[in-house]
């Protein structure tokens, strides 16, 4: 085990993909010669050369698309948008080309492009470059959403993602780039559709992703002091979804907690919070608690943007309402 | 194109009449197409390409095998020209278990991987961009395969072809790009909603050639896509091809074309391809007989498809469920 950062795993990831098989190369603007807007893909370029790691212009359209076309033709592209927000100029390449194109040629194509998106809130980017968007997709059947939030889970799963035949969104948290974690001498895919339970704990189950998670775990370490034991939950994806794994925690701890970086109307933990209810109701002592984000757009200065989002004092807040109850 | 050129891509009277004869039968594909419309046998909408047969004949004739033909959902003769069973695609339509897609795809996705068809795009533009990354994955084999790519002339307003376009020029990607300009988008004349006299002169934005032909003559549209997929296969990079031909029926089903002067439309339908083909064929020395045999051959093939297509069951209802993930 070696401790790295979340953008180190990232890199090496990618790296040990492009290794692994041929047919695996990335294309975005400025991932070769830049190395990335965030510094992910540092170094590629120069290790794989200019035909594995290619320069776009700025053109979300014409990325996404070739790396459609390029699948299909037997490559596996890794496409990056450098920031989540640029989906919105390319939704169309997701939505209706990505996510529906083997489905209605009747299975005649697989498509399994890999599109990194670096996401969330949290350092002063503004409105249009710091949306978590990943409740966006989870309308288009076909189409995977992957969520790391740890170094070990943004190697395993960039992993799983590349080698998937599916199509797979996987974004990267730029709250979490710098953060650090273990990682094994030769780590392994992490299979997509599992979560990780982060924290065991007995009192109330929490479940949240990326900056969400950090921020979950460090108010477990708060309520732990005060004798309240969370058991955190980490989906990892969101489509396929685990509700196995956490509807088993509500079995054992009978109360839940969602946290999410966004709004929650159409969000996974609205979704999540009502499947739990259909099929777990009967283990539940309290009604299922949610936290999120203001419903506004992403502020820009500080002190607006620290309020915005649910910090560790907020998530250990609505914990401690819901052991009241 | 150089006199040398248009010899090399020149097509021997046997091939020219292979290909009337498959551009008789795409005519008649969409006539059945149109009845079995009203007969309620089709469902939701279809958009018939009848007029425009030359250029989807001529142009996919340059193709071998290995390449890749990407169309839009004015694409049941593009998919056929490629070569796809006249009774599979029927059976498509019709949304039957045979069907191409099995029936997940309807008229307006068309796809036959087979023949290299790679499938039928409904949001204008979107497959630009896809029939990049099969330009790139060829370029990047090196297998010299090429990728042409049919769209309308109202694609070339949308942001998805500019994007595509730049691309294939910056990375000189082995693409043909064949606009088929058929006067209309959708209701509008497409000088209503472009500002140039020439589609083709877009290319110039790209570095790529641009060339404008007659999309009604087959022999000049496969000259011209012929050139254009040899230099895409020594690796030149891609080009612009705008053929000007005339979609024959309105836009889709319900529309019966009103807005159309009807001169323009008799202008049109007096160079109606199969004619302008037969007529060249005449004068080459070929018998009105053979090209009377032609056409039946045709006839009888589509009318045996359809029989075929329409003895083809409904798909389960419990195949809904599939070719969602890989």
């Amino acid at each position: 085990m070696s401790s790295v950062t979340y953008r180190e795993a990232l890199n090496r990831a990618l790296a040990d993909a492009l290794a692994e098989d041929e047919r695996v190369f990335m294309l975005g603007e400025d991932i070769a010669e830049a190395g990335g807007a965030f510094k992910v893909t540092e170094g590629l370029k120069a290790r794989f050369g200019a035909e594995r790691v290619l320069d776009t212009p700025i053109s979300e359209q014409a990325i996404v698309g070739a790396a459609i076309g390029a699948s299909i033709k037997g490559r596996r592209p890794i496409a990056e948008l450098m920031f989540a927000d640029f989906a919105g100029v390319c939704f169309d390449q997701i939505a209706n080309q990505l996510a529906k194109y083997r489905y209605m040629t009747g299975g005649q194509v697989t498509v399994p492009v890999t599109i990194r998106l670096c996401n969330g809130a949290g350092g002063g980017f503004g409105s249009q470059h710091s949306q978590a968007v990943e409740n966006w997709f989870l309308s288009f059947p076909g189409l995977k959403v992957v969520v790391p939030g740890s170094p070990a889970d943004a190697y395993g799963l960039m992993r799983a993602a590349v080698n998937d035949e599916n199509p797979v969104l996987l974004f990267e948290h730029k709250g979490l780039l710098n953060t650090t974690g273990e990682l094994a001498e030769e780590p392994q895919p992490v299979e997509l559709g599992r979560a990780d339970v982060v924290r065991v704990g007995t009192d109330v189950t929490v479940v949240a992703t990326q900056l969400m998670r950090v921020r979950a775990e460090q108010a477990a370490a708060t309520l732990a002091a005060e004798g309240v034991e969370v058991e955190l939950i980490d989906p990892r994806t969101l489509v396929p979804l685990d509700l196995e794994t956490i509807g088993a925690s509500v079995d054992k701890t009978a109360r839940l907690l969602v946290v999410q970086e966004s709004t929650l109307g159409g969000s996974w933990g609205a979704s999540l919070t009502a499947e739990l209810m259909r099929t777990h109701f009967e283990s539940l002592d309290a009604a299922p608690a949610q936290l999120g984000t203001d419903e506004t757009p992403v502020p820009y200065a500080g002190p607006l943007e620290d309020a915005w989002l649910p910090s560790a004092a907020r998530i250990a807040d609505a914990v401690r309402a819901l052991m009241e109850v | 194109m150089t006199t040398s050129q248009a010899e090399t891509y020149a097509l021997s009277t046997e091939r020219l009449l292979e290909l009337l004869q498959r551009m008789v039968e795409i005519r008649l594909f969409e006539e059945e197409i149109q009845r079995l419309f009203t007969q309620n046998l089709v469902r939701g909408s279809t958009h018939l390409c009848n007029g425009q047969e030359a250029t989807e004949v001529g142009a996919c004739a340059a193709l071998r095998e290995g390449d890749s033909m990407l169309c839009t959902y004015r694409g049941h003769g593009a998919v056929l020209a490629m070569g796809a069973p006249l009774d599979r695609t029927f059976a498509e339509i019709l949304g039957r278990v045979d069907g191409l897609c099995r029936g997940k795809g309807g008229s307006m996705h068309l796809t036959d991987v087979s023949v290299g068809a790679y499938g039928s795009f409904a949001i204008v533009g979107a497959h630009l961009p896809i029939a990049t990354g099969f330009a790139l994955a060829a370029k990047q084999a090196g297998d010299g395969a090429v990728c042409l790519c049919f769209f309308g002339d109202g694609s070339t307003n949308i942001g998805a072809f500019h994007e595509a376009l730049n691309l294939a020029g910056i990375w000189r990607l082995p693409l043909v790009f064949v606009c088929e300009n058929n006067v209309y988008g959708e209701y509008s004349h497409w000088s209503s909603t472009t500002p140039i006299e020439e589609l083709a002169s877009r290319a110039a934005s790209y570095g790529m050639p641009g060339v404008r032909v007659d999309g009604n003559d087959l022999a000049a549209v496969h000259g011209v896509v012929g050139e254009a997929v040899a230099r895409a296969r020594e690796g030149e990079g891609a080009t612009l091809v705008e053929a000007l031909t005339y979609r024959h029926k309105g836009h889709s089903r319900t529309d019966p074309g009103h807005y159309r002067p009807r001169e323009e439309v008799d202008a049109w339908l007096a160079r109606d391809p199969l004619d302008l083909c037969a007529a060249a064929l005449l004068e080459r020395g070929v018998e009105q007989a053979e090209l009377d045999a032609r056409r039946e051959a045709a006839a009888l093939g589509v009318a045996e498809a359809l029989e075929r297509a329409l003895a083809s069951a409904a798909p389960d209802p419990a195949a809904r469920l599939e070719h969602v993930w890989a």
